[in-house]
């Protein structure tokens, strides 16, 4: 994607990156994750500083502390990231910044690829910063200028909440004229705005909320929103990728499309049920529209709780409307996705297999062993929580289980939240000791091969300082790290860690061979440059 | 054929890594360039380790929903045998099922069809099929051309644009 100024494809995550340049986005941060990833490895092409942090609570801190400094920060991740963040989030709230900031929260309503479907609508709420979301490319890139001009008018940060289907999905996209940020970053010394102790957090929390009664009033009147005429008999209150379902099932109805979905306008909210016969809320997931409409006594109709799951489509909001509770038809089943040919995972997996082992696992590739021919998976929460569940099973457990209880982990996961969990083991160790294996294949597999501290290389895969989990491990205290390169040492390896009453990290290292040869071209690239 | 004021649904069907993303890129691509309005769908991630994989791609003069109801799809094609049967719900009833499998000498294996001056790959068969579809299209085939160079590298270029053609008079 160029950047020249004529209408052109683009995905939504695209969208968000172009609109990024042409904004002048000083630095964007965001740990991997789809559909969130293609944004900032966009962003860095079309020639923007773009980092992987280790994870996303420190990719908004870095992005909290460029905003602080005056400039622009576009910080991304998937929407369970939002919870890694969520510390700094509801804090960042109160502070307010002084150049803009952009949290993107991709959603995936339907789990096309993730371990639950929460709506990150109720973060904005939970947390009171403003909430755009938009319907398509177009609206990504579009919304993007508003978010930061929004973030910057009234010195706040701002959620850029997307799904899988806006992520993904491409359009025409028609650029703007450039709009870089008109300030220059110098540091500004201002305690009571920026340092949340209590004295100072009590007026903070009270001048946020003075501002978001305004935003609210401003909203009122934001071209963000949007009334398309139609039926009286049919009104359709909506916002993001549901829009475009409704606006197809139901091209007669009246519909008010959302594009600033907290704070609510609730006053033309409630014009526009008055104005209807039926109001009808079309959302994909949480009744979240419903609810903050019900409570302000508005009047209007939800989806039945069957159409709470899943995405939406054209068919299932015609079904909405049509107040359908009939099974919906099943989907045939495609082919599942599984461990590629020659995955060095296979290895480890066979072994564990073989050995008994209780495996707590992780998110990443390797937790496509649950599925057939392996199905050697025993648990998958969240990132990182292979180790802590593990050393809770080995507290809990009777010896002789425990014993067989094994954390595994990938290398960018023990990177983004595993580190902790070995200060756990080290600190709190069970008595029948532990083994953590981390499967380092030497990228961020899942998601489409990212960088990240381990590997030594930035973003953009150039040389930068490594991070090796080896050096971790020791440093923290684990007495047995073994580094394994060969993978038929592992199951040796296993059985000896198993046997002893301590922690033992073992890492399996095999380049993921899916990415090999990308991978070998790097470190040869990195290698010439020292 | 094409009605202007009507959206074509083309689905394109295969497993993680056969290019059906690529494929539903220069369907997109040619149908923009021939200015319509374009939205292209499709789920990536997980789906991409061998999994099945679709695409979805529509056009006319308007498109909403980036996403082609079930049971309205005007062309599925499958680039995979086996991937057939759970796609056919996509369907309309005046739908056509266009399988790599069928269009090129019914042949399960695509490396079975290797020909001496148009060499069908497992690489370019997407391509292929793009080429079978063009043929109850109406887009110009300068534009299907651009598309090609414009998604693919360039020492594929005159390889998949032969293929396009070969794909064509099958169609």
């Amino acid at each position: 994607m160029g950047s020249k100024m004529e209408p052109r494809l683009a995905s939504g995550n695209q969208a968000v990156a172009w609109a990024a340049r042409h904004l002048g986005v000083s630095l964007g941060t965001g740990y991997p994750g789809t559909p969130s990833t293609e944004i900032l490895e966009n962003f860095s092409l079309l020639g923007g500083r773009a980092q992987w942090s280790p994870n996303e609570k420190v990719a908004l801190e870095v992005g909290i502390g460029v905003a602080y400094g005056g400039a622009r920060a576009l910080v991304t991740m998937k929407h369970v990231g939002v919870n890694v963040a969520a510390d700094p989030l509801f804090t960042v709230a109160y502070t307010g910044v002084r150049g803009g900031l952009v949290l993107v929260s991709a959603d995936d309503p339907g789990m096309g690829s993730s371990q639950n479907e929460q709506d990150n609508r109720r973060y904005a709420k939970a947390a009171s910063v403003m909430m755009l979301e938009p319907a398509d490319a177009q609206e990504a890139y579009d919304f993007l200028f508003d978010a930061f001009f929004l973030s910057e008018t009234w010195n706040l940060p701002v959620m850029f909440r997307m799904t899988t289907r806006v992520c993904h999905s491409r359009g025409i996209v028609t650029p703007r004229n450039p709009s870089p940020a008109s300030k220059t970053p110098h540091f500004v010394r201002d305690m009571p705005s920026y340092v949340m102790i209590p004295g100072y957090a009590r007026p903070a929390h009270r001048r946020m909320r003075e501002k978001m009664t305004k935003i609210a009033e401003w909203n009122e009147q934001s071209d963000l929103n949007t009334l398309y005429e139609g039926d009286r008999r049919l009104g359709i209150v909506t916002s993001g990728v549901a829009f475009l379902h409704a606006r197809e099932a139901a091209p007669y109805a009246r519909i008010l499309k959302l594009g600033m979905t907290y704070p609510l306008p609730i006053h033309l909210i409630r014009r526009f049920a008055a104005s209807v016969d039926r109001c009808l809320v079309i959302e994909e997931n949480d009744p979240y529209l419903v609810e903050s409409l019900r409570a302000e006594g508005v009047e209007c109709e939800g989806k039945l709780e069957m159409y709470r799951f899943d995405e939406l489509n054209v068919a299932r909001v015609r079904r909405i409307i049509a107040r359908d509770a009939s099974p919906e038809p099943a989907r045939p089943k495609g082919k599942p996705p599984q461990l590629c040919k020659g995955c060095p995972h296979r290895i480890a997996f066979g072994v564990m297999k073989k050995m008994d082992c209780i495996i707590s696992g992780d998110i990443g590739c390797y937790t496509l062993s649950v599925l057939p021919p392996f199905e050697t998976h025993d648990s998958c929460v969240c990132m990182g929580a292979s180790v802590g569940v593990g050393l809770g099973l080995r507290h809990a457990l009777p010896d002789d289980e425990a014993r067989r209880v094994v954390s595994v982990i990938g290398d960018s996961t023990f990177m983004h939240s595993g580190l902790t969990g070995v200060v756990e083991m080290v600190y709190n160790p069970p008595k029948t000791g532990h083994v953590i294996v981390i499967l380092d294949n030497g990228t961020t597999a899942m998601t489409g091969m990212q960088e990240h501290p381990g590997t030594g290389r930035t973003l953009d895969h150039a040389k930068t300082n490594q991070v090796p989990a080896e050096d971790v491990c020791r440093a923290i205290g684990v007495k047995n790290v073994h580094v394994l390169e060969r993978a038929g040492a592992f199951e040796k390896a296993l059985r000896d860690g198993l046997a002893k009453a301590e922690p033992t990290v073992i890492i399996l290292r095999k380049l993921c061979s899916l990415a090999a040869p990308k991978l070998k071209k790097y470190q040869l690239a990195t290698e010439e440059e020292t | 054929m094409m009605d202007a004021n009507k959206v074509t649904n083309v689905v394109i069907a295969g497993l993680g890594g056969q290019g059906v993303i690529r494929a539903a890129n220069i369907l997109a691509e040619t149908a923009f360039k021939s200015g319509y309005d374009v939205k292209q769908g499709e789920i990536h991630g997980m789906s991409q380790r061998g999994g099945s994989v679709t695409s979805d791609v529509r056009f006319g003069k308007k498109v909403y929903s980036p996403m082609v109801p079930v049971g309205e799809a005007d062309y599925v094609l499958v680039l995979e045998p086996s991937q057939e049967d759970n796609n056919r719900f996509y369907l309309a009833d005046h739908g056509l099922l266009l399988s790599i499998g069928r269009f090129l000498n019914d042949a399960a294996d695509v490396s079975a069809l290797d020909h001496d001056d148009t060499p069908v790959t497992a690489r370019n068969c997407n391509v292929a099929l793009l080429g079978v579809l063009s043929g109850h299209l109406s887009f110009d085939d300068g534009q299907w051309e651009a598309a090609i160079r414009v998604n693919l590298p360039e020492k594929a270029h005159d390889e998949n644009i032969r293929v396009f053609h070969y794909g064509k008079t099958l169609a």
